[in-house]
């Protein structure tokens, strides 16, 4: 068993018209058994960047912390809100750092950049390889069920509620046949002039 | 921890902190995962003019194709880029590291660097580590002696060739190379030379795919083609797969609005850096 | 075993003496390939990839991996393909033993449950493939029967197996199984429909799986026959 599946999760981001998604299961357990339902994978790290960081839940509780505070660092130094870009590369660099001893978790990064308000989203492997593509990632436990659906079901140029739609679906479904995700569902809708967070409905077995 | 007044100076290099609880953690019987890989066919070679490196653009994950678009043809200096394959992390960081090394050795030597410098500290750097960094390069570049094609293994040797291969497609490629490379080809011939032996690798490598990407170097000038050629497009959909508003039930929704309060900008004037001395 | 792992001076693992290592001969190849099938009313549908392939590389682009076994009976297995062979050779033997002692064809359900015993009668050295039978069952309904390498056979009305099964298998339950869609109209599945999610799916795994690729063939069973078509997929 490979320990990135000891807690459990899956997370999607997709890139819509001028909006992104990120979604998330809410199942935090050890192994086969469940802890809670309503786990938070998905952190806010600015009012346009959100982080998800499935994985071992340990690491990415410790992760994010590490993150916030460098986050602050920049924040603080620059006087400006961080562009996703560079906080992908932010995110690579903590995590290459410890190419060795790698912190299991594979990130996935979704947010409007502060100024242009263009949508971004990117992901990366447990020892922070970058991965940048124009449509939709996935990260977690069931990835190759997530990819199954989002490649099926991903249109580009989606408006928020449409994309809401897509991106909800994609992620209900790979859930239902994960053992180890699921159990309630977080989606949020990131747009130029407000968030919206939406829980939705699952099968709760 | 730190603080205002006594900040954390990070030490260099690699962490290794979380080795012990990890290797712990394997004695228990949970597998350390698998990196991204990039499953690679990587080339290289010499024409008339200089050299041009060729990749396809997939990365795979096990059997998983986690990256579609990744670019494996990376900046090293302007008269040299280094094809990666092996671990997509490992290439990527080690290729970054070295070329912001040439940059301040170029800004201290004020030559243009040469392209065994490079190999020479990629080599250094690999060797160092033992094959623990697991990237197996192909350096291409053209300096005041004329182009040059490097072939770097993860531990650290080296090879100096007119025409190179590297990843799990290489044998596919080299076969095309073997038979159809000479020495002072054409751009055009060499262009459809290595778009042929990266092609040779998308088909027949399971780990190569995607689309071709291309880097031609000559003496002051440089094109980077990136895709150079699509191979294969994905099939069109018979369907549509839009679902219509309502299709998912929605538990709890809440919306928060973004209010920017206030808004400054402060004009900074730019000024040159100093480069005279 | 932890006694001796515990025994590893820490620091130096490179240089540690190790405990001595056993190798086998592994009796099991992997050659991919993946199997989707479907139920209609009065048909049934089964589609294979025609990529057969080991590690990174490719044996053959144009491996047809559905069998027919009778009129109204076809057999889709992925895996290690000489177990695949042998198992469909002794299968139709079986078949044509039945008809000469039985003069009469086997049916669906019939095949369904010998491929099951046939399957566990191998309990302790498995034939190493993911089978998925489609048919028409007695009343002429399309049905479907997936199997795990030792013999457990589920009877469904959508399936998907071999490599990409895991991407595969989502799709199906919410494109045919309208699982998780609210204010739905579920409309029994037509050929047409059939027929285009079949494809969707298998362009969307040969994106992602590098097992699945080149290729597709589609037998529809109906209870005039079996009719064929095929379809290309990403070559890469």
């Amino acid at each position: 068993m490979s320990i990135l599946a000891y807690n459990g999760g899956a997370i999607i981001a997709m890139k819509g018209k001028n909006c992104v998604a990120i979604a998330a299961d809410r199942r935090f357990g050890i192994k086969a058994q469940t802890i809670s339902c309503d786990f938070q994978k998905i952190y806010e790290m600015g009012p346009y960047l959100y982080l998800g960081l499935p994985g071992l839940a340990t690491d990415s509780q410790t992760v994010m912390e590490r993150l916030r505070f460098r986050l602050n660092l920049y924040e603080l130094k620059e006087n400006r809100k961080i562009h996703p870009k560079t906080f992908g590369s932010m995110i690579s660099n903590l995590l290459y750092e410890k190419r060795f001893g790698p912190y299991f978790v594979e990130p996935v990064v979704a947010g409007l950049d502060p100024e242009t308000f263009e949508p971004f989203i990117c992901n990366m492997d447990l020892i922070g390889c970058l991965n940048l593509p124009e449509d939709f990632v996935v990260g977690g436990t069931c990835s190759e069920q997530l990819y199954g659906m989002c490649e099926a079901v991903y249109e580009s140029n989606l408006q928020a509620d449409d994309l809401f739609e897509t991106i909800s679906q994609a992620m209900v479904n790979a859930c239902d046949r994960d053992a180890i995700s699921g159990w309630g569902a977080i989606v949020y809708m990131i747009e130029k002039d407000k968030v919206t967070s939406r829980t939705i409905k699952t099968r709760m077995d | 921890m730190s603080s205002v007044l006594a900040p954390e100076i990070p030490t260099p290099g690699f962490s290794f902190d979380l080795c012990e609880r990890n290797a712990m953690l394997e004695r228990k019987g949970f597998s350390a995962p698998k990196a991204q890989k990039t499953g690679t066919t990587i080339v290289g070679i010499i024409y008339k003019d200089g050299v041009i490196l060729g990749a396809d653009t997939r990365a795979t994950e096990g059997n998983i194709v986690a990256d579609k678009k990744s670019e494996k043809i990376h900046y090293l200096a302007k008269n040299m880029y280094c094809c990666g394959a092996g671990t997509a992390a490992d290439t990527c960081m080690t290729n970054s590291m070295i070329s912001s090394q040439l940059e301040l050795h170029r800004l201290n030597t004020n030559r243009i660097v040469p392209v065994v410098t490079a190999c020479t500290m990629l080599k250094q750097l690999l060797f160092r580590h033992q094959g623990h960094i697991s990237a197996a390069l192909i350096v291409g570049g053209v300096d005041n002696l004329g182009p040059h094609i490097y072939v770097i293994y993860p531990h650290g040797s080296t090879d100096h060739l007119p025409y190179a291969t590297m990843g799990s497609g290489s044998l596919a490629a080299m076969s095309v190379f073997e038979s159809r490379w000479k020495p002072d080809m054409s751009e055009e011939e060499g262009k459809a030379l290595v778009s042929d032996a990266i092609r040779a690798g998308i088909f027949n490598d399971l780990g190569s795919g995607n689309s071709v990407d291309l880097c031609i170097i000559r003496k002051g000038s440089l094109d980077y083609l990136c895709p150079y050629e699509l191979s294969c497009v994905k099939g069109e959909k018979q369907g549509s797969y839009r679902y219509k508003k309502g299709t998912t039930a929605v538990l709890t929704k809440t919306v928060r609005p973004i209010i920017v309060e206030e808004e400054c900008v402060r004009r900074v004037e730019t000024e040159c850096m100093d480069t005279s001395s | 075993m932890s006694l001796i792992q515990d025994y590893i001076p820490r620091n130096l693992p490179d240089y540690a003496t190790q405990a001595p290592k056993q190798f086998q001969f592994n009796p099991y190849a992997d050659n991919g390939g993946s199997v989707v099938a479907l139920a209609g009313d009065d048909f049934s549908l089964i589609a294979a990839d025609t990529r057969l392939s080991t590690g990174y590389s490719i044996y053959s682009r144009k491996q047809e991996k559905l069998f027919k076994l009778s009129d109204t009976t076809v057999l889709g297995c992925s895996g290690c393909w000489c177990d695949i062979l042998t198992l469909t050779r002794v299968i139709s033997a079986r078949m044509q033993i039945y008809q000469h002692e039985h003069h009469k064809t086997m049916t669906t359900s019939a095949t369904a449950q010998m491929l099951s015993t046939m399957l566990y009668y191998k309990r302790f050295f498995p034939y190493y493939v993911s089978n998925i039978l489609a048919g028409l069952d007695n009343d002429g309904k399309g049905c479907i029967y997936r199997y795990d390498p030792v013999g457990h056979c589920e009877k469904n009305t959508y399936v998907a197996g071999g490599s990409a099964g895991a991407l595969l298998q989502p799709l199906l339950d919410n494109q045919v199984g309208y699982l998780n869609q609210e204010n739905v109209e579920k409309i029994p599945l037509t050929k047409d429909k059939a027929l285009s999610v079949v494809k969707d799916v298998f362009i969307s795994a040969a994106e992602r799986d590098i097992y699945t690729g080149d290729g597709i063939t589609i037998k529809i069973i109906t209870k005039d026959g079996i009719t064929e078509e095929k379809f290309d997929l990403r070559r890469d």
